[in-house]
């Protein structure tokens, strides 16, 4: 997994609530044994009609997507399938962070897992996002804040143990695999 | 010190290879793991690149569902996949299983089936177990009393490589369900009910245990239909304690232990029950003798009414939204809306009981000419049993596709997909734009309700023909 970078970036605001994974990746693209390139197929049913043509009214065919690294979306993004296909292809679109008021459990936990950074903030301080598309923002994940020009600040929190791997882009495998002897000793125990 | 703990509580303590602190997630050991062509393929590559083999195979099950055709193979034995892709997926899982050792329920096994239909019916789930697969409907296997999750395919990894995961524990929310279930409404009305009571979002963070009168009188296989729709309200678990349904439902079954050993596994399932006194974070009552048959109107599980009632009035602009795509007008009844598919199956419904139900509706009567309607059983075994017994020739006769099993229409990735603009009333679990096609609008509902709506050729309440036959 790639180490978090503390960015300055633009914000895409998707305000819509309860965008669901098939929304994120339909469910016809996921026959792909592999994860690269997944950012093409990123809401390809919003992005693109019938024919394939782009959809001019789609918030992600706007300029501002393509140079935003940080999703506003409405309340409880990601619901759904458990798909990992889906905080994939937002990394491979360019997004780095999402931002919400709430994120689903396992759309959370997946984006954790490959690298893309999840924040949840109070409803107040989300309504103010949403109110602010295409505007520049820092994230600072090692001080856990969100800086908005020189004055706004919100805090937010990162379970400790993903923050310290997002940061030093450390996988969990390798620490799975460490724990070798107590995984032996579990097992041990439950035989007796 | 309150000693008293719940069935969630029993199950996470019992599976800590290491207990969670303030810098760490708990490190919590699974005992099954199902694995399907989906959500696998990855996961199996993570450890060739590392050069690490599998850990213990032999916790592990497999089968093939999501991409797989359901029309027959042709004279040579050639499937007709949708596309190549899917058919390299099915081949990649076949060599993944060949290669580390996995019991494969592939087109020969005799028990292929969705994932969740499958692991049950085997008795591979069993109570007090930790259950993960990458698929959230995983929370199915929790009607047997068994933690059950989906997890994401770097996850599918972990536990391919070390049968562990990392885990902060979720808190714990109690669903009491009490009162009778009215004639005609199932588990399934029940589970939308609740979605709509708890929001879709209600349940985000927490493991749910259901309980209550309501619950206890729920065959096994209702149980699963409620658990596998836990994730549309968010939570990545629900469970029911074991009782003696459980009990009697895994006796003899191919993966359950037997004589003296089943017996003494069954004591330690039903001390698996929460205990009197036990605490939980958050408690939610509901009154099943209130709820109807249930349909949904709108793009998430949550937006549903009981099929008599009118639409409400769109929230915020999300909600209207969702109006404008399924074409619905708030303040306006469903019924008699015309319909254009029914599909029953999938996860949540494609079981015996699910099939049993739809038949006996079909019998004697005929599928609406303007409605195509496709009945996929959940597995290999659901549809041997219902041939069995002549349910094939019912659904064949009211007009009616008898399918290979599989998601099939669930998700639409195997090529069995509503086409843009067509509704379909389904017994599946996700009603989200395109869910089963671009385009396509779908309506969840009990298998009762869709079989209802495919003879009337339009949105119907179950309840007024199972009413007159009563009176007849």
């Amino acid at each position: 997994m790639q180490a978090f970078k503390n960015l300055h970036g633009k914000l895409l605001v998707l305000a819509q609530e309860n965008v669901d994974t098939d929304q994120i990746i339909p469910a016809r693209y996921l026959t792909t044994t592999r994860f690269d390139g997944l950012g093409e197929y990123l809401f390809a049913d919003w992005r693109f009609d019938s024919d394939g043509n782009e959809r001019a009214d789609c918030v992600f065919n706007s300029t501002t997507a393509k140079q935003s690294p940080i999703l506003v979306a409405g309340r409880n993004f990601g619901c759904g399938s458990s798909r990992e296909h889906a905080p994939r292809a937002l990394l491979d679109y360019g997004f780095r962070v999402v931002i919400s008021s709430e994120i689903a459990d396992i759309f959370r936990s997946n984006s954790l897992n490959v690298g893309l950074l999840p924040i949840i903030l109070t409803a107040d301080e989300h309504a103010q996002l949403l109110a602010m598309d295409g505007l520049e923002i820092a994230v600072d994940l090692q001080a856990q804040k969100i800086m908005i020009g020189d004055d706004v600040e919100f805090k937010f929190s990162t379970e400790a143990f993903s923050r310290h791997c997002l940061l030093m882009g450390m996988d969990r495998f390798d620490l799975l695999v460490d724990a070798d002897d107590d995984i032996k000793a579990f097992e041990a125990g439950r035989a007796a | 010190m309150n000693e008293a703990k719940s069935l969630f509580q029993k199950l996470w303590d019992s599976h800590l290879v290491r207990p969670e602190t303030a810098e760490t997630p708990a490190m919590l050991y699974i005992d099954l793991h199902l694995v399907h062509e989906v959500t696998s393929p990855q996961g199996f590559d993570q450890l060739r690149a590392r050069g690490i083999g599998m850990r213990r195979p032999d916790l592990t099950l497999a089968t093939l569902d999501h991409s797989t055709p359901t029309a027959p193979p042709d004279a040579n034995g050639d499937r007709p996949y949708a596309t190549d892709a899917a058919r390299n997926q099915v081949e990649t899982l076949q060599k993944n299983c060949a290669e580390f050792g996995i019991e494969l329920h592939g087109y020969e096994s005799g028990h292929r089936g969705v994932v969740h239909v499958m692991g049950p019916e085997l008795g591979a789930t069993q109570p007090g177990m930790t259950v993960v697969c990458g698929d959230s409907h995983t929370s199915t296997h929790g009607a047997f009393g068994a933690l059950a999750f989906g997890i994401g395919t770097t996850e599918v990894g972990h536990v391919l490589a070390t049968q562990c995961l990392f885990q902060r524990k979720p808190r714990s929310m109690r669903i009491s369900v009490n009162g009778k279930l009215a004639a005609g409404v199932s588990a399934k009305d029940l589970a939308l009910h609740i979605i709509y009571q708890i929001g879709v979002n209600g349940g985000t963070g927490f493991a749910i245990e259901y309980a209550g009168e309501s619950i206890r009188a729920l065959e096994m296989e209702g149980r699963m239909t409620l658990c596998n729709m836990t994730i549309e309200a968010g939570a990545r678990a629900g469970m029911v304690a074991p009782d003696e349904k459980t009990v009697e439902y895994l006796r003899g079954r191919q993966k359950a232990p037997t004589a003296e050993l089943f017996e003494a596994r069954a004591a330690q399932w039903l001390a698996l029950a929460t205990d009197e006194g036990a605490t939980f974070d958050r408690e939610v009552e509901i009154d099943a003798s209130l709820i109807r048959p249930t349909i949904t109107f709108g793009t998430d599980p949550g937006m549903s009414v009981a099929v008599t009632e009118i639409v409400p009035a769109a929230k915020n602009a999300s909600a209207q939204r969702a109006l404008d795509y399924m074409r619905v007008s708030a303040g306006k009844s469903l019924l008699g809306m015309p319909i254009d598919l029914v599909f029953i199956g999938s996860c949540t419904n494609g079981r015996i009981s699910d099939l049993r139900v739809a038949a006996d509706y079909l019998r004697g009567k005929k599928v609406a000419a303007n409605v195509r309607m496709l009945v996929v059983p959940g597995s290999e075994s659901v549809k041997r049993t219902a041939e069995a017994e002549g349910l094939q020739h019912v659904f064949i006769e009211a007009g009616a596709e008898w399918r290979e099993p599989g998601c099939s229409m669930c998700l639409a990735m195997n090529g069995d997909t509503v086409p843009a603009g067509k509704i379909s009333v389904s017994t599946s679990n996700r009603n989200f734009e395109g869910r089963q096609g671009a385009g396509a609008r779908t309506m969840l509902a009990s298998p009762l309700t869709a079989a209802a709506c495919a003879v009337a050729g339009c949105v119907t309440d179950p309840c007024d023909s199972i009413a007159s036959s009563e009176v007849a």
